[in-house]
């Protein structure tokens, strides 16, 4: 028989209450400092009042950081694309691999969550680098093909020019789609895993090429899992700051490099809390965008 | 602020930097209280920049004094300024850089010292001995000292017909080097040293000077490669830069490495930012008495020599600088010639307010 929580009280709090107060002190707690700070003022190198003051919110929607509050936006909205892009395809391979196959390829995406992000970024620079792995394949086609056309007495190719991989914002997005797209992946493939595969055969039955069952019966069902993938791909790519700082160059600092160094250098926490609560604010909105996306899905099915 | 071997060993800093900005948030103010091992007698709590003390320096000092030390660590001044921000942990000393001296003496997060308890303050070289950011001594006494200079590849300077890039207009207002350009993101750093380079002080620049290095670094940017968070010795050993602004102590440990003969440093004509970190007692420190007792062993002449032979960092204590060998005294990349630092400045701390100007000036830049 099922109980609802109403039933079992007891084993209910007793569940419900370690979690809850844990979110409430190391959570909820913090943030609402972190929240009183943004509305302080600077009184001294250590010392904060809480006076209610817009101020800091006045500053932190300046153009010039509002600018780049929309670079940040862009540069996430175009790695979640980019994510999901990739993700999709390879989220409807894994859900259509046999079964011992698909938790091999399970583990693969999630096998890089096993090192540290840090490390990872530092191999990536040394792949990307004009001394780095990319080039080094690069060149050594460039002086074979070189020397492939001087045997067939052609003039060789000149000297091979190394690519900027790295230092750019074309990097920042590398790294970005790098690190989030297991975010992306995992959603993805446990929504299209649960798919009832009957109507996928129904389309095509009923004459739907491949692409068209794709896009008309696959994407729609699996529209609440395309909408949390999206979501955790795009929020903590907003956030990001290691990646445009190790792997960007000078025109990719995003916001989140603006509040770190609030925080350190300018020593200035009411406006880098601000900043941050200005961040968190646009991560609610992707919220609430992604639940309506959920809700209307859902009314749909 | 590189603090590595300087002319052995591998740098972990720039990684072990990355690692303490990843980590804020689990360094918390606890341990301490183990500290001092099973020993029970007094103890002492060095707060330290990583690979900066000598070998067998905090066992000499508990042999000779009976007091044991526990050493923890930190990357950077940021670090340390916000462990102690909200009061001190149980530090007795520690080891900010200059202008974070004068920021924390204001905040009253030090205390002044008792020089009567530091007579080896005599060994410190004379030039040492008083400090533009610490009047008479009165929060710190110098433990090494460094400046920011030019790190460069020879061949790729001679390809570009120069010998030696002595000027900072290379980093900040020439196309010479476009795109093979490398910048310390540090803010007050690179207005400090436009100044130089506009014929300025480091410190008290005027406002339309600040809009000048603005534009100028404005215009700079698109030739940068790159604003690094001082591993600037990595991208040029990588080939990805040919000339960067860097820490001394970081090229000459580029440049006793492997193929190191290709690079070279220069303090460019101009002058140039010196840093010196200090050893300071914090306020609230739980064993003031021990902190000079280990203050003053510091500053000992065999004990600077023991120290300085493992970080090879320029030293202000003449008295152990003396034991060193030629090899370590005679290297013009540790210690630049005399008319160089007659050129060279402190940077003052000059307010929060300004570094927060400097901040938005570099935001501003980044975001041009």
């Amino acid at each position: 028989m099922e109980q609802t929580w109403r039933q079992a009280k007891a084993a209910f709090a007793a569940i419900a209450v370690p979690p809850i107060a844990w979110l409430f002190l190391f959570f909820l707690v913090p943030l609402a400092v972190v929240w009183g700070y943004s509305l302080g003022e600077n009184t001294g190198p250590i010392t904060i009042d809480v006076t209610g003051t817009f101020a800091n919110y006045m500053r932190a929607v300046e153009p010039l950081y509002l600018e780049i509050f929309g670079k940040s936006l862009i540069i996430a909205g175009l790695t979640t694309i980019l994510c999901l892009i990739i993700g999709f395809p390879v989220a409807m391979a894994i859900a259509f691999a046999s079964p011992k196959t698909k938790a091999w390829l399970l583990l693969l995406i999630m096998l890089p969550f096993w090192t540290n992000l840090l490390i990872r970024t530092f191999a990536l620079i040394a792949v990307l680098r004009e001394n780095g792995y990319v080039n080094g394949i690069l060149e050594w086609m460039w002086t074979n093909a070189s020397g492939v056309m001087v045997l067939v007495g052609l003039q060789p190719l000149g000297d091979f020019e190394p690519l900027t991989l790295l230092y750019n914002n074309t990097a920042v997005v590398i790294g970005l789609v790098y690190v989030h797209l297991p975010f992306m992946v995992l959603p993805l493939y446990s929504a299209l895993d649960r798919m009832d595969r009957s109507l996928m055969e129904a389309s095509l039955d009923l004459g739907a090429g491949h692409l068209r069952t794709i896009w008309s019966v696959v994407a729609p069902l699996a529209a609440p899992g395309i909408a949390s993938g999206v979501l955790i791909t795009f929020i903590p790519a907003l956030g990001a700051y290691l990646t445009p700082d190790l792997l960007g160059g000078t025109d990719s600092q995003m916001i989140a490099n603006v509040i770190e160094r609030q925080f350190k250098r300018a020593n200035d926490w009411p406006f880098g809390a601000a900043l941050s609560f200005l961040l968190m604010y646009l991560t609610f909105i992707a919220i609430a965008v992604q639940a309506f996306v959920q809700r209307k899905s859902e009314r749909r099915g | 602020m590189a603090k590595s071997n300087f002319l052995t060993g591998a740098s972990r800093r720039s990684i072990l930097q990355q690692f303490g900005a990843a980590a804020v948030g689990i360094s918390f103010a606890g341990g301490l209280s183990a500290c001092g091992g099973g020993g029970g007698g007094p103890t002492v709590n060095f707060y330290n920049w990583d690979t900066y003390i000598g070998p067998t320096t905090l066992d000499d000092f508990q042999a000779a004094s009976g007091t044991s030390v526990n050493m923890s660590l930190f990357a950077t001044n940021d670090e340390l300024f916000a462990r102690l921000r909200a009061g001190n942990p149980g530090f007795d000393v520690i080891v900010p850089s200059n202008e974070f001296v004068t920021r924390m003496s204001q905040a009253q997060m030090i205390q002044e010292l008792d020089h009567s308890k530091i007579p080896n303050m005599a060994n410190l070289l004379p030039e040492f001995r008083e400090a533009s950011f610490d009047p008479g001594r009165r929060y710190s006494m110098p433990y090494t000292w460094l400046v920011l200079g030019i790190g460069y590849n020879k061949e790729a300077v001679r390809a570009k017909g120069l010998t030696v890039p002595d000027s900072w207009k290379y980093l900040f207002d020439d196309a010479t080097f476009n795109q093979r350009i490398a910048l310390l993101s540090e803010s007050a750093d690179l207005i400090r040293l436009s100044a130089k380079y506009l014929g300025h002080s480091v410190n008290e620049i005027p406002p339309a000077m600040l809009t000048q290095i603005e534009q100028m670094l404005i215009r700079q940017k698109p030739r940068v490669k790159q604003f690094h968070s001082d591993n600037g010795q990595d991208l040029l050993a990588s080939g990805e830069v040919d000339i960067v602004l860097e820490y001394n102590g970081d090229i000459a440990q580029l440049m006793a490495g492997e193929g190191g003969d290709k690079f070279d440093f220069v303090v460019p004509k101009e002058g140039t930012l010196i840093n010196s970190d200090c050893l300071c007692i914090p306020t609230g420190a739980p064993n003031v008495d021990g902190a000079h007792a280990f203050i003053n062993y510091l500053l000992d002449a065999e004990a600077g020599k023991n120290i300085t032979t493992e970080i090879l960092y320029p030293t202000p204590n003449g008295a152990a600088r003396d034991l060193m060998p030629d090899s370590y005294k005679n290297n013009t990349v540790i210690f630049p010639s005399a008319d160089l630092m007659a050129k060279s400045e402190y940077g003052a701390f000059e307010g929060d307010e300004k570094s927060r100007q400097y901040e938005e000036i570099f935001t501003r830049i980044s975001a041009a």
